[in-house]
């Protein structure tokens, strides 16, 4: 079996990773791989394609809006499916899927591990799937397939769920800066880093990348002091949204979060 | 018979009622949810919590609600027929019930704050009103176009010091402001519950609702031993959004499987018509705030926007007791339209002077549908009175008042 590109890449650089969230189906249908090329050329080191859900809990009003306009735009997993196929004819960068456990449920799980695997999706997150479903459930599966997978921690996570969640994390944790839904735009603060050097000398087994928050180069280069790397979403989906070129708007905003 | 309805219909350790409940939330909520999990049981096992919740039942609440016999209905329809009158609470409505309930949790739980979503108000009004009783702030989530169509409840909101914040994404109605009041708990772990209105939502919420709920059952056992000389009715008859007064109504029949239930959703404009909320037919597995239940979904398992005339009414999923109880045979699904429900109405208030909320109307609409022996006794489940909905019904007074 291939390495996994995603524990690869994290593995090669062990420091300053950075993930980037796009919408698929936002601003366009058909911009994905654009997006994604972008992206990989503006050297971000992976790709989270995020599958547009009606009712996406954990995300805030930035991602929740770009979801909207791309289902209307005629965002589908199988359409989804088609494009990162046909991307990868041109592309290696590693690739993650992030969406709702709905939308895995209903195209069956099997068939969707299967169909991520044919595509070249390296790994996927799933915020609302929890670690006891997932054990009883899609836990065979995503191994049986080599993905990542990637649960989430916050401040409020007990310990217990921390060594539960390294344990069952394939590739990075997620690591939710502080308890909110995503988009926040203010500074990280004290208590926000004291959380993270907590988890820090914890010394888990598995690679960290910070997310939510994560918006400029300062929170960015904050985020790398603590873990292997940061996540940025929300920010981008807004220099999308007003982005007259995607390829130098891309450019723009990761010139201007890298170190 | 089936096997299935003889085993006990109760919730497991997970949170599931068969194959339906669970807690599908984000990481952010665990916390949340898990205290209030590990928690509830031995607080509301609490003789202090009982003394307290019981008193507010009493003096308050005003309980226990009358089981009243419904004279001309009964001649009508040719069945006992039994209305049990939860639209006498204070606030008009069942939902007090559990707003009591989980205000006197909420304080056990050192929270200060409290959140919730409504639907046709009845909810956010009562959650206002334990609030205000309670000397806590309250924030209630309400769809944008329910704010428009639900005024009188938004006003009472305002007048018992909750701030309403109008929920503007999707269909703006019940499912979107359930999505905001869970947003607001991620970004207020600590300091705030949620009280949920309806059987819906991750473990242990169905349960804690319809517990708090099951008082309905729990009376109309004595009040039918009482008139009727049997404590349990032929049949029980409730409307379902989420599913709180109908779990209330069953829950201390749910094992007694000569007892038939009726669940009666909203058709809207027709099941077929594209503008319903009629969940269990039109519904399919899948997972809706937190719990996986049946919900109206695409085939993507986008969830789709559902559509009733009464707000209370408007939800695409169902609380996964009914959807265990409707997908095992224990309960049976009837959808009425909205003109059914309208003509219900003017129907029971002509009979017996009951002007009932829109969506008890659906439950009583079902009496022209279901067939029944002379000998049966029938209870409705009177869940609210209808005051919220009188422009709506002054509006449709040509067609079905004259």
């Amino acid at each position: 079996m291939q390495p996994n590109r995603i524990v690869q890449v994290i593995q090669q650089k062990q420091r300053n990773l950075l993930n980037v969230y796009f919408t698929a189906g936002y601003p366009a249908l058909n911009d994905t791989e654009t997006i994604i090329l972008s992206l990989e050329k503006a050297g971000v080191d992976l790709v989270e394609v995020g599958m547009p859900y009606s009712d996406p809990l954990a995300d805030g009003p930035t991602i929740q809006q770009s979801g909207q306009q791309a289902i209307q735009n005629g965002m589908t997993l199988p359409l989804l499916f088609e494009q990162i196929q046909s991307l990868r004819r041109h592309s290696s960068i590693p690739l993650m899927l992030m969406g709702y456990y709905n939308q895995v449920m209903q195209y069956g799980e099997a068939a969707f591990i299967k169909r991520c695997t044919q595509v070249g999706i390296d790994g996927l997150i799933l915020p609302d799937l929890p670690l006891d479903e997932y054990e009883t459930g899609l836990k065979p599966l995503v191994e049986a397939a080599n993905l990542a997978i990637a649960f989430l921690i916050t401040p409020q996570t007990p310990l217990e769920r921390i060594h539960r969640v390294d344990a069952l994390s394939q590739g990075f944790i997620y690591m939710v800066s502080s308890a909110s839904i995503t988009g926040t735009q203010a500074g990280l603060s004290e208590s926000q880093l004291a959380y993270f050097e907590k988890i820090n000398a914890l010394n888990l087994k598995t690679p960290r990348l910070i997310g939510f928050g994560i918006h400029n180069r300062e929170t960015f280069a904050t985020a790398c002091q603590y873990a292997q790397g940061a996540i940025v979403g929300s920010a981008y989906i807004r220099t999308l949204e007003q982005a007259a070129d995607i390829e130098t708007a891309t450019q723009d905003f990761i010139s201007g979060l890298r170190l | 018979m089936t096997e299935q309805i003889l085993q006990p219909i109760q919730v497991n350790k997970k949170g599931y009622y068969g194959e339906f409940g669970g807690a599908f939330v984000p990481e952010m909520l665990q916390p949340n949810v898990e205290e209030l999990r590990d928690h509830y049981e031995s607080i509301i096992a609490d003789p202090g919590f009982q003394a307290t919740f019981q008193r507010l039942l009493k003096d308050y609440v005003g309980r226990p609600s009358p089981l009243y016999f419904a004279e001309r209905l009964s001649r009508h329809y040719g069945a006992q027929i039994y209305l049990k009158r939860e639209d006498l609470n204070h606030t008009g409505a069942h939902k007090i019930n559990n707003t009591i309930g989980q205000i006197l949790i909420a304080q056990r739980l050192g929270k200060k704050r409290i959140i919730a979503e409504t639907g046709a108000g009845q909810h956010g009004v009562a959650t206002a009103t334990v609030c205000a009783l309670m000397n806590m702030e309250c924030v209630v989530y309400m769809g944008a176009v329910d704010i428009k169509r639900q005024a009188p409840n938004v006003a009472r909101m305002k007048m018992l010091g909750a701030e309403v914040r109008p929920a503007t994404s999707g269909s703006q109605t019940l499912k979107d402001a359930t999505n905001e009041a869970i947003r607001d708990w991620i970004n207020n772990p600590e300091n705030t519950h949620y009280i949920i209105g309806s059987v819906v939502g991750p473990h242990p919420y169905p349960e804690m609702v319809a517990r708090f709920q099951a008082v309905i059952s729990e009376e109309m056992k004595v009040q039918l031993l009482e008139q009727t000389g049997s404590s349990n009715p032929n049949i029980i008859i409730a409307c379902v959004g989420g599913g709180s007064n109908a779990a209330g109504a069953y829950y201390h029949y749910l094992n007694e499987p000569a007892v038939r239930l009726v669940a009666v959703e909203a058709a809207g404009q027709g099941i077929h018509s594209g503008h319903s909320a009629a969940t269990s037919v039109l519904g399919t597995k899948g997972i809706i705030h937190g719990s996986r239940t049946l919900l109206m979904q695409t085939p993507d398992g986008q969830i789709v926007e559902p559509y009733s005339i009464s707000a209370g009414l408007d939800y695409p999923g169902i609380g996964p007791l009914h959807a265990h109880l409707i997908s095992t045979g224990r309960a049976e699904a009837i959808s009425i339209t909205d003109d059914e429900a309208l003509k219900a109405a003017y129907f029971l208030t002509r009979q017996e002077g009951i002007i009932p909320a829109l969506e008890t109307a659906h439950a009583f609409a079902a009496l022209d549908v279901l067939a029944f022996q002379p000998n049966d006794v029938i209870v409705v489940n009177l869940s609210g009175r209808g005051d919220k909905d009188l422009e709506t019904y002054i509006g449709h007074f040509e067609r079905f008042g004259t």
